[in-house]
């Protein structure tokens, strides 16, 4: 998703008020839009707090700041920064945090991300855009490109199956239809997830959510979960703060609680040791497989 | 308006009172930045320059010193620290259209602007950044962080300091040693002044010295300036003024300014 996001952040490089901030990190993924863009792009140095208020400066006399770096680097180092610089004073700053959730695997539990929109929603005017696929990103920069509120974005690695085509970027996207158990997915790893239930005979009803606070929830969906009394949420993000406990407040207000809800998510480090991040995922629960046993069980209980 | 030492004097007169009348404590942080913001205002601050208030427990000097060049009312001023207010304790978010950020979280305001400071260098836009911090924060991490981010980028700033040798807690000296402040500044390759921050004269001129570039004016101060009882204690930090105290700085500060009143007549 890093080239990608290279790819269509090119694109508004002659942009005069788009000014890039990295925090010392871009190495064999950003040198074509450093190289673009000249003195707009900028190596703030392994510094965030700082780069974070100097983005907030820089908004605040009119100007469009992307700061990017390791996720947590940023919204984890930073958050007071976040909160009183940029969300306080809901100024438009552009937060990109690469390797969302266990995304660096086996690097270890410093570079992962799996608390981080919980945290940053609980910011005024924050909104946090999770693209899944690699064709997302170009459309979700170009919504964020005129963006009016802080924003988070949280890139991974794209697992879009062959034989999908996915609908263009939005905060829900309806990717299986079934009438089968609902099942609501958030970011990347819905990917290896929906093609796995493709591949099922269950006849899941599989939706994606990419862009959050969820606000509204779509008259379909409820519909989904009202027929099928069944939802299972899978997010790589801890369960405080995350998609599952909005959806479900969200649901509550609406009137809607359906017989079962299963939340799948990233559990922290399960047997305390280190892996890639299919590893992680396979410790929390959140690998296709065990996501469609569970399923499975549900359905034949 | 000229800076006349009438009107610091007034100021500081105005700046007690609404402490007392509001019965609101950090009044000796405010007092040892006092002159330094009336100097800024009064004689330093141009049409496209900016300012940022990082040391936000100073807010009432700020808004003293924009109450006197007209920027805020008397009214404005009455109400600080009361239920609806805009003159929050410290400085509010937007409502005050000379107060560019809410700060009051040590070691924001420096690198925010720097940021400002950097959006007029990328375009090509006149003015100058200045920015008031206090000597604690400079255990900040942050404040270092935007210290060698704005030399690096030759960012036109004139940083303050305004070192009364007290924080929250105990003396700087005992807490974290910063000193020798200025030394460290140089190291870091910054254009540094050391002036006594009560002497308007001696700050106007640091802040004439030069208009281009990274500048740091290390001020020295007392804090609670100007009120016998809280000059250099701790106390001054946190708590309101006494009625004797108040009493006995409006006492002396207002024979001070008939003094003066019949010097100049």
């Amino acid at each position: 998703m890093r080239q990608a996001f290279c790819s269509a952040l090119l694109e508004s490089a002659r942009n005069p008020a788009f000014v890039f901030l990295t925090g010392d990190l871009g190495f064999q993924a950003l040198e074509p839009l450093r190289d673009e863009m000249g003195k707009r792009f900028i190596n703030a140095g392994v510094a965030e707090q700082n780069m974070v208020s100097v983005a907030a400066g820089l908004a605040k006399a009119g100007l469009r700041p992307w700061v990017y770096s390791i996720a947590p680097f940023l919204y984890a180092r930073a958050l007071e920064q976040i909160r009183n610089d940029v969300c306080l004073h809901g100024m438009p700053v552009i937060l990109v945090g690469n390797g969302g959730g266990y995304g660096y695997g086996v690097m270890g539990s410093t570079h992962h991300a799996i608390e981080d929109y919980g945290l940053l929603l609980a910011l005024p005017a924050m909104r946090a855009y999770l693209p899944a696929f690699d064709g997302d990103v170009r459309e979700v920069i170009q919504l964020l490109m005129s963006a009016n509120h802080p924003a988070y974005l949280r890139l991974g690695l794209s697992e879009q199956p062959k034989w999908l085509s996915p609908p263009p970027f939005a905060a829900w996207r309806h990717l299986l239809a079934g009438d089968g158990p609902t099942v609501v997915i958030a970011g990347p790893l819905a990917g290896g997830i929906v093609d796995a239930l493709h591949n099922s005979e269950i006849g899941s009803d599989v939706w994606l959510v990419s862009e959050l606070p969820v606000v509204e929830l779509p008259a379909e969906f409820l519909a989904s979960v009202r027929r099928s009394n069944y939802l299972m949420v899978v997010e790589e993000h801890v369960c405080s703060g995350g998609v599952g406990q909005v959806l479900a407040h969200r649901l509550m207000l609406a009137g809607t609680a359906p017989r079962q809800f299963v939340h799948r998510t990233a559990l922290g480090y399960v047997s305390g040791r280190y892996g890639s991040q299919r590893f992680h995922r396979a410790e929390c629960g959140l690998d296709p497989s065990s996501v469609v046993s569970e399923i499975t069980r549900a359905v034949s209980a | 308006m000229p800076l006349t030492t009438e009107l610091l004097l007034k100021a500081r007169l105005r700046l007690l009172q609404m402490h007392y009348e509001s019965r609101v404590g950090h009044v000796g942080g405010n007092l040892s930045s006092l002159d330094i913001l009336m100097a800024l205002y009064h004689n330093a601050l141009g049409q496209h320059d900016e300012f940022v208030l990082s040391k936000g427990h100073s807010a009432g000097a700020l808004y003293i010193t924009l109450w006197s060049a007209g920027l805020l009312s008397d009214d404005d001023l009455k109400s600080f620290h009361r239920d609806g207010t805009r003159l929050s304790g410290h400085p509010p978010v937007h409502s005050i259209p000379a107060i560019p950020f809410a700060t009051g979280s040590l070691g924001h305001g420096f690198g925010l602007a720097a940021g400002l400071a950097l959006a007029k260098k990328l375009k090509g836009e006149e003015g100058r950044l200045f920015c008031l911090t206090s000597d604690g924060e400079w255990n900040e991490g942050s404040n270092w962080e935007a210290l060698i981010f704005s030399h690096h980028h030759g960012l036109n700033i004139t940083l303050i300091v305004d070192l009364n040798g007290l924080q929250g807690f105990g003396r700087t000296r005992d807490i974290a040693d910063l000193e020798p402040l200025a030394e460290k500044f140089r190291a870091f390759g910054w254009h540094t002044l050391e002036v006594d921050g009560h002497n308007v004269e001696d700050v106007t001129a640091a802040f004439h010295q030069r208009d281009d570039g990274p500048m740091v004016i290390v001020a020295r101060t007392k804090k609670g300036y100007g009120v016998p009882s809280m000059e250099g204690r701790l106390e001054s930090h946190y708590l309101p003024l006494s009625p004797e105290s108040y009493q006995q700085a409006v006492e002396q500060l207002t024979t001070l300014c008939a003094k003066h009143s019949a010097a100049l007549s």
